[in-house]
């Protein structure tokens, strides 16, 4: 069993799993079910001054067949009186002590926020996470994501919760901005302990097209929300690897974004992560994914030989380069299993209308690149006039072929085959060292 | 003269076929997108050129996938009108879904009929539900008129696209129900009468005139309809079932197979006795196979199938035979029927020869029904047209025109007995044939949606 225990800013969590600010941190009875289910942490369903939130108030996108592979929502923060929710962290602590308690707090004025950390801090909060990010509602009071926008603002609030805080200090960070670097510069100048990111993404999840009014709809109207949910990791991969590649982003990196599965949770710690928050997968499926989220990872270390989660940490940083620090001269080809084809076609059709025309079919006329015609220039009826290949073998005819000439390892085959390891990237020899753009530049060959 | 059937054909809830259940229910809405989602959408897909009519298959379940119903229905009829029960009585195991490339991946290939079925049923119900016609009948109205003979799958796929295109297409169907083999002959557990008599319904609707009780050779010779229409298509299917010329088979207790299943399908008076306990079944065909299965889930506890040769060689389809055995039926290999003893009216038994061994034994049974193909009726049209040594009329095979050039042939009659879905594509090719030959060019070509990989260069 590989050590999945981290500590982030001095805060011992007994795994990297924690429970993100949302719906599932909503009540003490919640959290507990969380930590009864395996979950190491949770941040608590932002706390400030209680709303009234609509109705509906979540939506989701299908993706053939797949539901909810995106969410978004227009809920605000807590709306349940604060004294519960301070007397139910107490009793959470008291009979957790080993799980974290994060408070996520959300406020306008200097006294607002020094009151409502106090009383955190004296219901036995593990640390905070200010929440500079939401990106509904509450920004429209100038607070969530009107403070994440906002780099003075950021940092001048940060240091005023650093002033009255004596637990460790998150800042949430909204991805509604241009760089990234520039908040996260902010709460590092603000003195913050740590940072979390990403919080949801701007977003209208789609249109009813019964009534045509956006989804979710409140009545006749809705408004823009939050999307989170598989579909944004990515986002927040390279939001974490950008500030995690930051020298100057000193601090500890709690990741969010669309995390699902253990191999999403090893991604964001490769990236940097050392704890990893989790909405949306629970509200779909429930506490008990922890169960896979902690088994799969470790097994995964203990495959990779790693005997702690810590080693795991940032790992994939040094891979992310600037584009023009990328090999030029690398050079892979696409290799086609014949024995594994089935014969769909998709690596055929993908190639000829999405990348380079260098898949060719035996199955009928093919459309592929035959280096005769022009590439467009000529009359519709003279431009590449398909060619019928001989099939050769004709149990194998079913089996596209790639011109290892034309190929340009561009991977789009690959991606598309729906058979494991049937289309390989294969790389191909070539005498060249690396030379990169920016070394062509350096020459001045460029 | 015949008279124009009305659109709701008396058919008695008593007929015994009403006691099968749909053995591939009409999908729900969920059942349909999951098993459409699961469709990978191959490029120039297999199941493709697997189907005798040519459905751009892909194309109609990724729309089912988007809720697209009318299209995806349209991609469907556009190469086979009737899609509906083709969707239902195909042997897509042999057709569609074995070539689905799933099967390569050891996986369960995509029901591709019972989505055909879910697509049909659902756009023909938002058809009648909202009154908007998938395909409206063309307004160039001609004058032109084509008589179709037998209103099978044949006919009525050629008269749908020949109504299409603004051609009067009068079939003449002798006997008092439409639908040919899907009203008379298809498994009631893959469909049932009204079912088929509600696709032929939709098909009149598009502008197709039906006269049934007209037996032509006998009501109208031939030559008059060469003569006053424009084009003759003889869809007549096959004839009666043969006889196997058994001393004794002159009882009520021995049945050509065709007329029993045709008895369990339509006739509202038909029962099995009570005291029926064994039918044993000759032939190894798919008909055997048929019969035997529908007498097993009737109830009749012992039926077997006596076929003179080994199960791989029997002509009907393995997976039917497998789907028979699950009922109870059993397969005797290896016999051959010499002899029917009776007591009186009533079988004691079957008198068989192994054909290994030639060992004679007597098979006690109750029942004796002949599964062993059906005769071939063309001659009793007209002796004019030209037939093959097997009785099969010889058509053009791109054309499906006969010797007579102003006659067309499509469905059993042509290729001795297969699928509803080679009658379809019969129909469709000869009415296209018809069509250009009008001077039309035919409006549902069905080459839209797959046009990249079947044609070369047309742009």
């Amino acid at each position: 069993m590989a050590d999945l225990s981290v500590n982030i800013c001095g805060i011992k969590s007994p795994n990297p799993f924690w429970l993100a600010s949302a719906p599932p941190t909503n009540t003490g009875e919640q959290v507990m079910r969380g930590f009864d289910a395996g979950w190491g942490g949770a941040v608590w369903k932002t706390l400030g001054e209680p709303i009234v939130n609509v109705n509906s108030r979540f939506g989701a996108i299908d993706y053939s067949g797949t539901k909810v592979i995106g969410f978004n929502n227009i809920e605000l923060i807590t709306d349940r009186p604060l004294a519960s929710n301070f007397k139910e962290i107490y009793e959470v602590k008291k009979r957790y002590p080993h799980n974290v308690v994060i408070v996520s707090l959300m406020v306008e004025t200097k006294d607002e926020w020094q009151e409502i950390i106090k009383r955190s801090v004296d219901a036995g909060a593990d640390g905070l996470e200010l929440n500079f990010g939401c990106p509904h509602g509450m920004c429209e009071r100038g607070m969530g994501s009107a403070v994440g926008e906002e780099p003075k603002v950021l940092q001048e609030i940060t240091s005023w919760a650093k002033e009255f805080s004596n637990v460790p200090v998150f800042v949430k960070l909204s991805p509604n901005v241009t760089d990234i670097r520039d908040p996260g510069m902010a709460a590092v100048m603000g003195g913050c302990d740590g940072i979390s990111l990403i919080n949801t993404i701007k977003s209208i999840i789609g249109v009813d097209l019964d009534t045509l009014v956006p989804k979710p709809s409140v009545g006749k109207e809705s408004t823009n929300g939050g999307y989170c949910g598989p579909a944004v990791k990515p986002i927040a991969l390279h939001l974490l690897a950008v500030l995690g590649k930051d020298p100057k982003i000193n601090v500890p990196i709690s990741g969010i974004g669309g995390i699902s599965t253990w191999q999403d949770a090893a991604e964001f710690i490769a990236l940097g992560a050392t704890t990893i928050q989790v909405c949306t997968a629970v509200m779909h499926y429930g506490y008990r994914i922890v169960e896979d989220l902690i088994d799969g990872l470790n097994n995964y270390l203990n495959n990779k030989g790693l005997k702690s989660v810590s080693e795991l940490t940032g790992q994939a940083i040094p891979g992310f380069v600037d584009w023009g620090e990328l090999d030029l001269n690398y050079d892979i080809i696409a290799k086609i299993d014949g024995d594994k084809c089935i014969g769909c076609g998709l690596c055929y059709v993908a190639c000829l209308d999405g990348a380079h025309q260098c898949i060719h079919t035996q199955k009928g006329p093919c459309h592929g690149w035959h280096g005769e015609a022009d590439h467009g220039f000529g009359p519709r009826t003279e431009v590449m006039p398909p060619l019928h290949h001989d099939g050769g073998v004709p149990a194998m005819s079913h089996v596209p072929f790639v011109d290892e000439e034309e190929c340009i390892g561009c991977n789009l085959c690959m991606l598309v085959c729906p058979v494991p390891d049937c289309i390989t990237m294969v790389e191909a020899s070539h005498s060249e060292s690396k030379k990169s753009w920016k070394d062509h530049v350096a020459k001045g060959s460029a | 003269m015949g008279n124009k059937t009305s659109s709701k054909p008396l058919l008695s809830p008593k007929r015994l076929e009403r006691q099968f259940s749909d053995y591939k229910p009409l999908y729900s809405e969920a059942e349909a997108l999951i098993e459409a989602n699961r469709c990978i959408n191959c490029y120039d897909a297999p199941c493709i050129s697997a189907c005798p009519t040519g459905i751009d298959i892909p194309a109609f379940i990724k729309k089912i996938s988007t809720g697209n119903i009318i299209g995806s229905a349209k991609v469907i009829f556009e190469a086979n009108m009737l899609g509906y029960s083709t969707g239902r009585v195909c042997p897509v195991e042999e057709l569609c879904v074995g070539a689905c490339v799933y099967n390569d991946l050891n996986s369960s290939p995509i029901q591709i009929g019972r989505l055909q079925h879910y697509a049909a049923k659902k756009a023909m119900e938002i058809e009648e539900n909202t009154g908007k016609k998938l395909f409206p009948r063309s307004k160039r109205k001609s004058d032109k008129k084509v008589a179709l003979i037998g209103a099978g799958p044949a006919s009525l796929a050629c008269a749908a696209y020949l109504a299409l295109d603004g051609i009067e297409a009068v079939i003449f169907e002798k006997d008092t129900l439409p639908g040919g083999l899907n009203t008379t002959a298809v498994a009631p557990y893959k469909i049932q009468t009204e079912a088929s008599i509600e696709e032929v319904n939709w098909i009149l609707q598009h502008g197709v005139e039906l006269k049934t009780g007209v037996e032509i050779g006998k009501d109208i010779a031939l030559e008059k309809l060469i003569d006053e229409y424009e084009a003759v298509f003889i869809g007549i299917g096959l004839g009666m079932g043969k006889r196997l010329e058994l001393k004794g088979n002159d009882s009520a207790a021995v049945w050509r197979a065709t007329d029993l299943i045709r008895k369990i399908k339509n006739d509202p008076d038909f029962s099995l006795p009570d005291e029926l306990n064994t039918v044993l079944i000759i032939g190894g065909g798919n008909t055997a196979i048929d019969i035997s299965r529908e007498l097993a889930m009737l109830g009749v506890k012992d039926v077997r199938l006596l076929y003179r040769r080994s199960r791989k060689e029997m002509p009907g389809y393995e997976h039917e035979m497998v789907e028979a055995s699950r009922y109870g039926v059993r397969l005797v290999e290896h016999v051959t029927p010499l002899e029917i003893i009776r007591n009186g009216e009533q079988i004691k038994a079957l008198k068989v020869k192994s054909t290994i061994s030639n060992d004679i034994f007597d098979l006690p049974c109750d029942w004796v029904v002949e599964a062993v193909g059906q005769l071939k009726h063309v001659s009793k049209i007209s002796p004019e047209i030209e037939v093959d040594d097997q009785g099969r009329v010889i058509v053009d095979a791109k054309t499906r025109r006969t010797s007579n050039p102003k006659v067309y042939a499509g469905g059993d009659c042509i290729n001795g007995g297969k699928e509803v879905v080679n009658a379809a594509q019969d129909g469709r090719e000869a009415a296209f044939d018809i069509l250009r030959n009008l001077g039309i060019s035919p409006s549902l070509h069905g080459e839209k949606y797959f046009k990249s990989f079947v044609s070369e260069n047309k742009n």
